[in-house]
């Protein structure tokens, strides 16, 4: 009897823990799920359709073909884009987590004369618009050379003060203990921050990678600028290429997209893991 | 193993003084612990000797060598820190060989090294945990395997235990002194728990307020403590202290008068008498020459083997102790007494011992 009876006392208990407050708080949660899927939903719908099909607006193509996927991958120009991405956008990341890290870590575990001020100047350049900053980068990639060339692409982005205020914050968490344990078992500085400080910063090491490649996978603005040669596009001014050049091909720009958020997509799964695991983390300390 | 000097060293930041021109010998092998309160600098000693904090003034020497701007690699000592600081992402035995890094041994060597450590301590189950998997205690003795591969001129240990259960504690508290037994390293141990200092310690070094209050054995800083401040220190329950009145050239506490004729004469009227709690016993007589209190229980607390009670001596209270059976009831009256030469004197001024009774 008692067996039977405890799953509809359980049911009821259920029932009598749905609150108005939540429904609501679902109810929103799902209104926004839905914004956030339905344009991905319509660009990998819109990747199936012919040309002729794109302005039926149907989720489900009535004629799906996977020909635009064939005719992008085929073209030479699209691969060199990815790959001029996925260069540029790599780069950055690796360089933002080391210098990040490496400018946070001193600026939060190490004490000396203008550390504050030095940390202020970081902090203030958050505040100057990108907008402002382009010429100036401009001229400096013009006098040095680099112009349409990855280093001009990539260098604006190579640290960022966002990064190293995110890092330093993460490293001040880090208990000084650990640091002065291994300095009395005799490693030097560089290797603490290495082998002791890194891997216990891991979940932001993350949340700062994948910022950083998605908001380079996905810059526009400065590749635009910097880059004058069709080899040297990013793959956001390549699909953009698609609009201006021979009308708007909206079925090709979706297809080079869909394709665009694969890496993008396998980084996030590769390192939110990290994340979740640092968010639980921080949740059972002390 | 090496002897430790310090000689005038001092702390400073800014204009605050932590540790203040202390003088200490550390003899090659011995066990010294650093106690006092919060604040006293012991801490910051022992950091001074390990190289994590630099030092103000004074010299420093470590097996003769004078270390003070050598950095904490270059002195070969070895710290257990409070919070264990081993370190998460490796296992049990990466975190003892870790101590190893830099050491340049063949593989072969650190491996030894490192099954010696576990086998000591315990710990060759766990090798492949992590520090997430295991016990306070383990953890401990992790961090304690990582001092001991280095086979470090001195270890040091920065309140080890404190973040133990009391059980634990007690465990942990025989295990280092074994551990000291077996290898013989120079130990220099800080804890602000007096039972700690007092069954591990070769010899104690109480401080307050950066400055060396008394160093001795335990013993002889429970039996001749050299102020007020360690004679509460040293011992649990702390030593009831009683002005002493002065009355017809003799002092009396209580209404009693002082037992023998070794008062001091010259600041009668300035003494604190301190009774230790287990010197002042109730329900038993102390034969001759004692001194007798009487005063209303204003709590009892049982602890199975005596029974600990709270007097109120008419304003003053003390805590006396009573066979474990015995309970008095809170505001009945009781007379406890104290044996001939049991009492400690000191200069209610200041707080300097006088001598005993």
């Amino acid at each position: 009897m008692t067996a039977v009876a405890a799953p509809s006392t359980e049911l009821a208990a259920n029932r009598k823990n749905i609150r108005p407050g939540r429904v609501v708080a679902w109810t929103l949660l799902f209104i926004g799920g839905l914004v956030m899927i339905t344009p991905l939903l319509y660009m990998f719908s819109t990747s199936l359709k012919s040309a002729g099909q794109v302005y039926d607006l149907r989720l489900f193509p009535a004629d799906p073909t996977l020909d635009n996927y064939l005719r992008v991958l085929s073209d030479g120009r699209f691969l060199r884009w990815f790959l001029n991405s996925l260069i540029v956008a790599t780069a950055v990341t690796v360089s933002n987590v080391f210098f990040d890290s490496l400018v946070g870590y001193t600026l939060a575990k190490f004490t000396f004369r203008g550390r504050y001020f030095i940390f202020l100047a970081i902090l203030s350049t958050l505040m100057i618009p990108t907008e402002m900053l382009v010429i100036p980068w401009y001229l400096m990639s013009s006098q040095l050379g680099w112009l349409d060339t990855y280093w001009g692409i990539m260098f604006p982005g190579m640290m960022t003060a966002f990064g190293t205020f995110l890092m330093k914050q993460f490293f001040e968490t880090v208990p000084d203990d650990f640091i002065e344990a291994a300095r009395v078992d005799g490693l030097n500085e560089f290797t603490i921050w290495w082998k002791i400080a890194m891997p216990m910063v891991t979940p932001a090491l993350s949340a700062l990678a994948i910022f950083t490649f998605l908001g380079n996978w996905t810059a526009f603005f400065w590749p635009l600028i910097v880059v004058t040669s069709r080899e040297m596009y990013t793959l956001p001014v390549g699909l953009s290429s698609f609009a201006v050049e021979q009308s708007i091909q909206w079925e090709m720009i979706m297809t080079g997209a869909a394709l665009a958020t694969i890496p993008t997509l396998l980084v996030f799964l590769v390192l939110q893991r990290y994340i979740v695991r640092g968010v639980m983390l921080a949740g059972l300390k002390g | 193993m090496a002897s430790i000097q310090l000689e005038g060293l001092t702390k400073r930041y800014g204009r605050v003084t932590a540790v203040e021109k202390i003088d200490l010998t550390i003899g090659d092998g011995e066990f010294v612990v650093l106690v006092g309160p919060s604040g006293c600098g012991k801490s910051t000693t022992l950091r001074m000797i390990a190289g994590l904090e630099d030092i103000s003034a004074g010299v420093l020497r470590i097996g003769g060598e004078v270390v003070n701007q050598r950095e904490p690699k270059q002195r070969n000592i070895a710290m257990v820190f409070q919070n264990y600081a081993i370190y998460p992402h490796m296992t049990v035995g990466q975190n003892i060989g870790f101590g190893l890094y830099t050491s340049g041994l063949p593989r072969a060597e650190k491996e030894a090294r490192i099954r010696e450590a576990a086998r000591t301590l315990r710990l060759e189950e766990l090798l492949d945990r992590r520090p997430a998997a295991l016990s306070g205690g383990q953890r401990q003795r992790v961090a304690i395997g990582r001092a001991m591969v280095r086979d470090p001129a001195a270890f040091l240990f920065d309140e080890p235990l404190s973040n133990l259960d009391a059980q634990l504690r007690s465990a942990m508290r025989i295990e280092i002194k074994r551990l000291h037994q077996r290898l013989g390293t120079t130990t220099v141990y800080v804890t602000h728990d007096q039972i700690e200092a007092m069954t591990m310690a070769d010899r104690i070094v109480v401080m307050r307020d950066g400055r060396i209050l008394q160093v001795g054995t335990p013993i002889e800083l429970y039996e001749n403590p050299v102020d007020v401040f360690t004679a509460r220190f040293i011992g649990s329950p702390a030593m009831n202290l009683v002005p002493a009145e002065a009355r017809d050239g003799a002092l009396s506490v209580g209404g009693s008068l002082l037992p023998g004729q070794g008062a001091p004469s010259t600041s009668q009227d300035g003494v604190l008498v301190g009774i230790r709690p287990h010197d002042l016993v109730i329900g038993q007589g102390n034969g001759e020459g004692g001194l007798a209190l009487s005063g209303t229980v204003t709590a009892a607390e049982p602890l199975g083997s005596e029974t600990l009670v709270h007097v109120d001596l008419g304003g003053t209270e003390v805590v006396a102790t009573a066979p474990g059976r015995v309970v008095p009831a809170v505001d009945s009256t009781v007379t406890a007494q104290a044996a001939p030469g049991s009492l400690y004197l000191f200069d209610a001024k200041t707080e300097r011992a006088l001598g005993r009774l």
